[in-house]
């Protein structure tokens, strides 16, 4: 009846994870108990819950991932504080079993659960806004992606309390991930939290490039798009040719461990290197997926605070699509000490560093929109810079890496690991807190209060090094990667370093949040009655914060680059036009929700071998889908008479504000 | 639907929102693309794992080329009936339509038939996935090709219903040129498998 | 910030980098063999030439933030200037030299420390075959009949050709002071040519891991003279274990910190047979490997041709 499900499953044993669980039930029962009280689940189901809003989803693309990122970090440091202790002897205070869980979460959750649903909903957010569409080119079928993705979110979740979650490392490589030498359920949590997120983010791929190729507002041609634009187009280009590779390697997986298949198992001809193969043809690209759209974030921040339009615009464009396309070409320096010949590793070797051409172009372009300009030092500036100083030398380090020469010493130790947060750290979760800080007033009508921002900012910046560089110098010492325990003393006082570095970072993290509510709380006195708080230059700037749901009452030009700043100079910007128009809108819908709840219960069935279960959960998933297949009421219009009583209820305040903004946007231009 | 807005500039253009059927289908394209590199991992790993037969049956001691003529005949031929059921649904020939719909149905089932009777034929031999790394990607391969023809199965089901319901609407039409593209696109799959995994195993 | 102050900084900066590395002992750094030394050098001289862009466009960052900070309304302000050919071609054009420099190398490099490419040397080198196990390792001298667990011995100055395979889930078999690691996978060998040329005890591992016990998988790797290589041999041989096919169905039994332990003599063919279980009457000793006994047509794969085919 309940397949491999029994009471023993939940591990009663472990008292880390049952005050774990504690603290999560009584946190959930508060939050639970607070949206009764306050009487907000109707408010929290027609509004956000069934959005097909882009805005919405990605703002619940944005708070799931801060979440995710809270749950990875304790991840992280819990790590490092095994290892700060379990030096010469001493085993620390997790058992292997939890410790290889441990990291092996870590990766996962910070790879698929924060850093992309970060990003996706960076590129939900602002994408349409950009491009003057006002959604994307399949509003439900995002929402299911987000719902989708809630769902592995959901499944990771639970293998923290009941069963275990796989402890084969993020990538989880055969053979040791099949199920002669991983027989409890962890791995097939690994599986199918995945392959739900994953499909969730193909649609999502889909369903962008689709919005960006065929939803620009009129005029706009691809080399007028705006380079986040243009990076988030690539970044779904990626998506969609580099998922097939892990659904399939995932998959392949799931029938050795399900069906008895032999893909990659030890005897009967299976063959673990070409699992090792696919899964990196995913996820190399899968890197540059989180890394490219940061570059765009970037770059609109370079651009906006400096007061200059980008620097060698084609230049960054041709660059962007360069990383895009090369990013397929490189996935076996993931492991050049796998045997190949050396011409095969010198030819992948090669085209690796190849990849750091373009991305070199992008830094010196950045480095040149600072030149000459009038640099405002806000907080998505400092991120920005502080990016620039750490991603090259993480860049350092990676193509060092590139060597297979040099990767034979470095492979799998702390070396490759303080390499890969020097990227990950200091480009993706630099570039999407600048964003963060860049776009909140955007999509929530207030800015963020600056002086926790700096705090943020300098604690993630110092925490940095210190967690990472003691790790690149005990990489080059000898240490590897998931040790749970090590016999050298000489290696634990970097260890201790590394551990305070975390901290350090743990104080940033704090310091966001302390930001976002702080920032909540003053919300009238930050307010952002323009729309425009920073002097943008793009479209998304040109309607009010938040945008009216339609995002724009008449389409905008989009002839220029900097279409915005355009205007703004020729002192077109805010003009109203004579008469309003109907507008056609999609309506929410909780097919999604339903989806993503039946995916649960598909996932959890077929973890546990409990078959009636996910019957029921597939059966639901398609049932739920043919629903919406039927359901013919599925937009509207919005009369013009509502859409010129929302733009004159945000005219009013306006009016007043417009010649300030005008006048200021001309001093910058005489000064 | 021909509504059209004014842009600041005051030119009436189509709002993209009513351009349903293009953009579709542009990303239903987009989705089979996605779709047929998952086709080209699973030939890949089917070409690695080609000779390890692990002292099991090889190509040539379980493929009945006659059968597995008669599989692809079925599908082409399913392939012209669906061409048919298109073109009468260009021509707002409902029952026609129908018609051709239900043949193409038929074959469509018939592929399947054939293809479990084989599965279930090759599993009492002893030659199942579990046997050997070989016959694995050969029943991984062939298995998804076989599922997408029975979601198109499914989704062409549906389609009827839908077709019988709200008669021949923008929203059907869409859908059917959807359905039309992913089975053409099976279609083209089994062609790579015929040839690479059976052709290829027995010659 | 003035020139001198930068210089200042700099040389700072130098002192603190120097302070920390000598503070500790880089093995990787520290090599004491061939390999690694010429693995080093490859890694300072990779390091040297991306400095020559990084650092400047480091201190750049810097100056440039710096200078043309908002309140600084003596800087040239150029708000419309975006393009300019000549810097556009430079940006394009210095990373692609240094790459260009830097993919000669790695070309040159990459097939002189191929680990498969036997090394140039008048002795005859020494065969070594690693298994790695659950959680520990396995060496065979095939040569001198005689097997050890977690421990290995040979002579400075002499080649020494690994073959390695595993008999259980993947590893990396690796000596940091002594240069490249290479993986351990079952059913296949991979190989790797190293040579000491300094006594002494070095640490080897895992670096690939490999489950719980992954983080004890450890072994000495001792480089000695002749003489107490050929002592190590003798203390070898007066074990009286023999590694047999029992021998080895016991060291699959997972276990962990396993201590240091000899086998005096070992079933001719050992290594073969581990690489391809259930050939050449395997499957006759102890109970069977599950289904291996069937896998008597599986053919060995050796890690080379397969791999360069996966790739494709």
């Amino acid at each position: 009846m309940f397949g491999k499900l029994s009471l023993s499953s939940i591990p009663f044993d472990q008292p880390i994870v049952m005050w774990t669980l504690a603290g999560v039930v009584i946190m959930g029962a508060f939050v639970l108990g607070a949206v009764t009280y306050y009487r907000k689940w109707t408010y929290l189901w027609k509004e956000w819950f069934t959005t097909v809003d882009h805005k919405r989803i990605g703002i619940m693309y944005i708070i799931l991932a801060l979440v995710m990122l809270l749950r990875g970090f304790a991840d992280a440091i819990m790590m490092r504080g095994q290892q700060a202790m379990a030096a010469a002897g001493a085993q620390g205070y997790l058992p292997p079993h939890h410790f290889d869980q441990i990291f092996s979460a870590h990766g996962t959750i910070m790879i698929f659960f924060m850093a992309m649903p970060f990003v996706v909903g960076l590129m939900n957010m602002i994408v349409p806004l950009q491009i003057g569409a006002r959604d994307v080119a399949y509003p439900f079928l995002n929402s299911l992606s987000f719902w989708l993705t809630a769902c592995g979110v959901v499944l990771i979740m639970l293998s923290l309390f009941i069963g275990d979650f796989s402890a084969t490392g993020w990538l989880a490589y055969p053979p040791l991930s099949e199920l002669k030498f991983s027989p409890t359920v962890g791995v097939d949590y690994y599986i199918w939290a995945l392959q739900l997120a994953g499909l969730g983010t193909t649609l999502s791929g889909i369903n962008f490039v689709v919005t960006i190729l065929r939803m620009r507002t009129p005029g706009m041609a691809l080399m007028k798009m705006p380079v986040f634009t243009w990076t988030a187009l690539v970044t779904n280009i990626l998506i969609v040719a580099a998922f097939p590779a892990l659904t399939v390697a995932l998959a392949l997986l799931g029938a050795d461990r399900y069906l008895g298949m032999h893909f990659f198992t030890n005897d009967l001809g299976g063959n673990a290197m070409m699992y090792i193969n696919l899964i990196w043809i995913w996820g190399h690209p899968e890197v540059y997926i989180l890394m490219v759209p940061c570059f765009g974030v970037y770059s609109e921040i370079i651009s906006t605070f400096s007061g200059k339009p980008l620097f060698g615009y084609k230049s960054m464009v041709y660059a962007t699509v360069a990383i895009g396309v090369m990013s397929f070409l490189v996935w076996l320096h993931h492991f050049f000490t796998m045997g190949s010949g050396a011409n095969v590793n010198a030819f992948f070797g090669i085209a690796t560093m190849i990849i750091s051409i373009p991305t070199g172009v992008k830094v010196f372009n950045w480095l040149f929109t600072m030149y000459r300009g009038r640099i405002r030092f806000t907080v998505p500036v400092l991120w920005t810079i502080g990016f620039m100083v750490t991603f090259v030398i993480g860049g350092m380090t990676g193509v060092l890496l590139a060597v297979p020469g040099a990767d034979f010493v470095l492979h799998n130790s702390l070396f490759l690991i303080a390499h890969f947060h020097n990227m990950i750290i200091g480009g993706v979760v630099f570039g999407c807190l600048a964003a963060l800080n860049f776009w909140f007033p955007k999509a929530m009508g207030f800015k963020l209060e600056e002086r926790w921002g700096k705090w943020s900012f300098w604690c993630w910046l110092v925490g940095f090094y210190v967690a990472f560089v003691p790790l690149y110098m005990l990489g080059l010492m000898g240490a590897t990667r998931r040790m749970q325990h090590y016999d050298n003393p000489a290696w634990q006082p970097y260890f201790v370093v590394a551990f305070i570095g975390a901290a350090i970072i743990f104080a940033g993290i704090g310091f966001t949040l302390l930001q976002i509510v702080v920032s909540i709380r003053n919300r009238e006195a930050n307010r952002d009655l323009t729309g425009d708080p920073w002097g943008g230059r793009t479209l998304e700037w040109a309607t009010s914060s938040p945008p009216p749901f339609y995002n724009f009452a008449v389409l905008p030009k989009g002839e220029e680059l900097d279409q915005f700043w355009h205007d703004k100079e020729a002192g077109v910007a805010y003009r109203q036009p004579a008469k309003y128009e109907d507008i056609h809108m999609p309506r929410n819908t909780g097919v999604g929700v339903f989806m993503g709840a039946f995916g649960v219960l598909l996932g959890f069935g077929l973890i546990w071998h409990i078959w009636w279960l996910a019957i029921l959960g597939l059966v639901g998933m398609i049932g739920s889908f043919l629903t919406r297949a039927y359901d013919r009421d599925v937009d509207y219009y919005v009369p013009a008479a509502e859409v010129e009583k929302i733009e004159r209820a945000r005219m009013v305040p306006l009016n007043g504000l417009i010649d300030r903004v005008d006048v200021a946007a001309s001093e910058q231009r005489v000064a | 639907m021909n509504s059209s807005v004014i842009t600041a500039d005051g030119i009436a253009v189509h709002e993209e929102h009513h351009d349903d059927s293009s953009k579709t289908l542009l990303g239903f394209w987009i989705y089979l693309m996605s779709d047929c590199l998952i086709f080209s991992a699973l030939f890949a790993t089917f070409a690695v794992l080609s000779h390890a037969y692990a002292g099991g049956p090889t190509g040539k001691d379980i493929f009945d080329l006659k059968y597995v003529l008669g599989e692809t005949m079925l599908l082409l031929v399913s392939s012209f009936t669906f061409g048919m059921a298109m073109l009468n649904m260009h021509a707002d020939k409902r029952n026609k339509l129908l018609g051709w719909m239900v043949i193409t149905f038929l074959f469509g089932a018939a592929f399947v038939g054939m293809e479990i009777h084989e599965f279930v034929g090759l599993i009492h031999e002893g030659a199942g996935p579990d046997r050997s790394a070989f016959l694995s990607a050969y029943f991984f391969l062939v298995g998804t090709h076989g599922l997408h023809v029975t979601c198109g199965l499914i989704w062409m089901g549906v389609m009827m219903h839908m077709v019988h319901r709200y008669g021949l609407d923008g929203i059907v039409k869409r859908r059917l040129s959807c359905l039309s593209l992913f089975w053409h696109f099976l279609d083209v799959i089994w062609i790579c498998v015929f040839t690479f995994v059976y052709l290829h195993g027995v010659l | 910030m003035n020139k001198r102050s930068i210089v200042t900084s700099l040389r700072w900066m130098c002192a603190g980098v120097a302070v920390l590395l000598s503070g500790c002992h880089m093995e990787v750094l520290s090599p004491k063999g061939d390999i690694g030394m010429d693995e080093r050098s490859l890694i300072f001289i990779a390091l040297g030439l991306m400095s020559l862009v990084v650092i400047p466009v480091i201190v750049l960052t810097l100056v440039f933030a710096w200078k043309y900070r908002a309140s600084n309304t003596k800087a040239t302000y150029a708000p419309k200037w975006s393009h300019s050919t000549a810097i556009e071609a430079a940006m394009w054009a210095i990373p692609c030299v240094i790459i260009a420099i830097l993919a000669y190398i790695t070309w040159t490099s990459t097939q002189r420390l191929d680990p498969y490419r036997p090394l140039q040397s008048k002795v005859r080198p020494i065969t070594i075959q690693a298994v790695s196990l659950d959680w520990k390792w396995l060496f065979i001298y095939p040569d001198y009949g005689v097997a050890s667990v977690n421990q290995i011995a040979f002579p400075v100055d002499v080649p020494v050709h690994f073959e390695i395979t595993s008999g259980t889930v993947m590893n990396a078999f690796f000596i940091p002071q002594l240069g490249s690691q290479i993986y351990a996978m079952a059913g296949m060998e991979t190989q790797l040519h190293l040579i000491a040329r300094e006594q002494g005890t070095y640490d080897g591992l895992s670096s690939n891991y490999s489950g719980a016990g992954f983080s004890d998988m450890r072994f000495n790797a001792i480089a000695t003279s002749q003489q107490g290589f050929q002592d190590w041999i003798k203390q070898a041989k007066a074990a009286p274990a023999t590694l047999d096919a029992s021998a080895y169905q016991s060291l699959l039994v997972p276990s962990q910190k396993v201590p240091v332990s000899y086998y005096g003599s070992v079933t001719p063919g050992m290594f073969g047979h581990i690489l391809q279980p259930g050939m050449k009457g395997m499957a006759r000793a102890g109970k069977p490997m599950d289904g291996m006994s069937a896998a008597a047509g599986m053919a060995v794969v050796p890690a080379h041709p397969t791999q360069s085919k996966a790739a494709e």
